[in-house]
């Protein structure tokens, strides 16, 4: 019996990695339903945007405040997960505080864990109260009631109940009170617990501490805290072009070379048709590229991108944040319906245009760009405007009057107005 | 003042077996808009100051295609581009500069994957490299110690990060140059981009020009400088709402073809 508690330690951490290993691969199949994109160019400010931007956390101090206690809950995250290296090998080993034989160094690790554990500890409190209290703007939009809500509190409370854990397990762990190392704020907690069975308290502590990662890691999949991982990959494929750039449709242009090429019989039937896609622009996720799921997944619900945008600034039904959200939503939905049909998406007579994200959010979009620039991980929500606008106008030619009456000026006049190309120059002689 | 404006096309200079140094590409807004030709004319009257020598297409301009590609017409844009892609290859440009913030962003970031490659300015741009090289300068106190704010356009700030070059125009006029709350990457759109300066807004609870508008008057400005015609149409409609008579709307160009009494 004396391995049991390895045992059940080691079905418990294989169990949690297997189920967050399969949630990726899900996520993986999903954002792979999207078309190709090629993302091979400039792989050198690739990798300085993920540096710039995820790693080093850029564009999200533009907002200090929230933008520092951010970086403080980031580094507190990324730094105390050395621990969990710790409570891992001792929990298949049965060892304990295997780290401690480097010596003086694991009190300073330690030390360093338990302020950055603090910190962690009032800035999610800070957070907290941004949202219930406070209430900040940002965060009461419509999009973010029920579910958005609730996930955005459930992580701050998981953080809170993690660092509670970690600073209990170290006050109640006496050898480790007793070298006088390390132990900067759990000192302070260990006089509370005099009286216990501390050694109780401690294992008890300590395997919670350790079943709450195993859970948070697979809460991820189901969160708007998948942006921990996908940022990185985020901000490595996010555009590298200047932002007004949107890309050319190729199955267009070679339809547009054909009929303007003299040489080509236009009756003739050519192999080219091959290459016209069944569908122009989006109207489900299918239809959009991966990075845009990508995106989708990204999304951290934070309504930066919403907060700028004049659309929603004057009232309008437009938000990019929501475009994200229903994209995501929309996503998970097709998975889902993949999961269930064994593998193949059986039509389920809805789609993301209409269901989701309906014309007249659409439309009130003035393309600014300014959502693509507040966001802190590169998510490009007017991409994905203006690619389901493209399914609008060039399947259902459902523009509003006014823009098809500005679309004909052009085709007749080569002017949005219906004034004379003749007329062009005629400014000269005012 | 002497309206003697030297225009010529590119045709023209075909016809005399030279090329001009740069391509004036007007838009249709600087064609036809009543405002717009207005910011035109200015910017020719530095360009004729200045004694570049430049071509214009004329008749044979046409739309960019950019509000088309914006609603989501990809065909009629592309229409577009490959018409006048045939044209400026035909004359074999290889500098164009323009008053249009998005005439610039399309031709400079769109037509090139369509077989226009150009080198393209804005006339921000090129007016500041006018000044740079000497070949213009900034005569005439008109404008001094008067408060100019400017508002950014998205398709020239944020869609291409040209921020400094307006801003330097106007610190050269000795005017004091103030920011809205919103400027440069945040700036405020004046809600013509996507092609919404064809159309009526969606419902909502205020105008976004008026929005832009009010944010201007925050900082109690003179004159709102811009460097776009459409932005130019919204903000001077917004001053009309809210502040009419106290504020000007003006182009960089002209505030600087202004101050040289041109
Ligand atoms: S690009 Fe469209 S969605 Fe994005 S901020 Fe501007 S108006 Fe809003
Ligand atoms: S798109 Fe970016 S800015 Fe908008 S809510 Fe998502 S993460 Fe925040």
């Amino acid at each position: 019996m004396e391995f049991l508690p390895n045992l059940i330690f080691a079905i418990l951490l294989f169990t949690g990695i297997g189920f967050f290993a399969r949630n990726i691969s899900k996520l993986k199949r999903n954002i792979d339903l999207g078309k190709d994109v090629d993302t091979s160019d400039q792989t050198k400010i690739r990798w300085k945007n993920m540096a710039r931007i995820a790693l080093g956390q850029s564009k999200m101090v533009r907002r200090p405040i929230a933008g520092i206690l951010h970086i403080v809950v980031y580094v507190g995250f990324v730094v105390i997960n050395i621990e969990v290296l710790e409570i891992i090998i001792d929990g298949l080993f049965g060892t304990h505080r295997i780290f401690s034989g480097i010596g003086s160094l694991y009190g300073v690790l330690i030390g360093t864990f338990e302020i950055l554990a603090a910190l962690v500890f009032v800035a999610v409190i800070i957070f907290w109260f941004r949202r219930n209290v406070v209430k900040i703007q940002r965060f009461m939009k419509s999009e973010m009631k029920g579910w958005p809500k609730l996930d955005g509190n459930l992580i701050l409370y998981f953080e809170i109940v993690l660092m509670g854990l970690f600073i209990i397990m170290n006050a109640t762990d006496v050898e480790f009170q007793s070298t006088n190392s390390g132990n900067i704020i759990s000192q302070f907690f260990a006089p509370m617990f005099e009286g216990y069975n501390v050694h109780l308290i401690e294992r008890v502590a300590w395997w919670m501490h350790i079943v709450g990662i195993l859970v948070f890691l697979n809460y991820l999949y189901y969160s708007k805290h998948l942006h921990i991982l996908l940022a990185f990959p985020n901000t490595y494929y996010g555009s590298v072009k200047p932002k007004g750039y949107f890309n050319n449709l190729e199955a267009v242009t070679n339809e547009v070379k054909l009929m303007m090429d003299p040489n080509i019989d236009p009756f003739a039937t050519t192999e080219e048709d091959a290459s016209v896609p069944d569908k122009f622009g989006a109207s489900d996720v299918q239809d959009l590229n991966w990075v845009q799921l990508l995106n989708a997944y990204t999304c951290t619900e934070c309504g930066r991108c919403t907060s700028e945008c004049p659309a929603n600034q004057t009232g309008k039904k437009l938000s990019p944040r929501k475009i994200m959200m229903d994209t995501r939503d929309r996503l998970v939905e097709v998975g889902n319906n993949i999961d269930t049909n064994k593998g193949v998406f059986v039509p389920d007579g809805k789609q993301l245009l209409g269901d989701y994200i309906t014309n007249e959010e659409l439309w009130a979009c003035t393309s600014c760009n300014a959502c693509v620039e507040a966001c802190p991980i590169s998510i490009d929500p007017l991409s994905i405007i203006l690619e389901m606008r493209r399914y609008l106008v060039m399947e259902q030619s459902a523009a509003p009057m006014e823009l098809n009456t500005m679309m004909s000026n052009i085709e007749n006049n080569g002017a949005p107005w219906p004034y004379n190309q003749m007329d062009r120059l005629n400014w000269k002689n005012d | 003042m002497s309206d003697v404006l030297k225009v010529p096309t590119m045709a023209e200079f075909m016809a005399t077996g030279k090329q001009p140094e740069v391509l004036f590409w007007v838009g249709c807004a600087g064609s036809f808009d009543d405002r717009a030709r207005k910011i035109t004319k200015a910017f020719v009257r530095l360009l004729n100051k200045a004694k570049v020598d430049f071509a214009v297409l004329g008749t044979e301009e046409s739309c960019t295609g950019d509000p088309a590609k914006r609603s989501g017409n990809e065909f009629l844009f592309q229409m577009q581009a490959v018409t006048n892609i045939e044209v400026l290859n035909a004359y074999e440009v290889k500098k164009i500069v323009t008053a249009c913030p998005h005439c610039f962003n399309t031709l400079k970031n769109e037509y090139p994957s369509l077989g226009g490659d150009y080198a393209v300015m804005h006339h921000t741009q090129f007016l500041k490299s006018l000044l740079e090289e000497g070949r213009l300068s900034i005569e005439g106190g008109k404008f001094k110690g008067k408060r100019i704010t400017f508002h950014d356009p998205c398709y020239l700030g944020r869609a291409n990060d040209v921020y400094e070059a307006p801003r330097d125009l106007i610190q050269k006029l000795d005017a004091e140059l103030v920011e809205m709350k919103n400027c440069r990457k945040k700036g405020l759109c004046c809600g013509a981009g996507g092609a919404q300066m064809f159309k009526d807004a969606e419902k909502g609870d205020k105008e976004i020009n008026i929005e832009r508008t009010e944010q201007a008057m925050e900082v109690t400005p003179e004159i709102i400088a811009t460097g776009c015609p459409f932005c130019n149409t919204m903000m001077t409609d917004g001053v009309k709402n809210k502040a009419e008579g106290k504020i000007e709307v003006m182009d960089v160009a002209e505030l600087i073809a202004n101050a040289n009494d041109l």
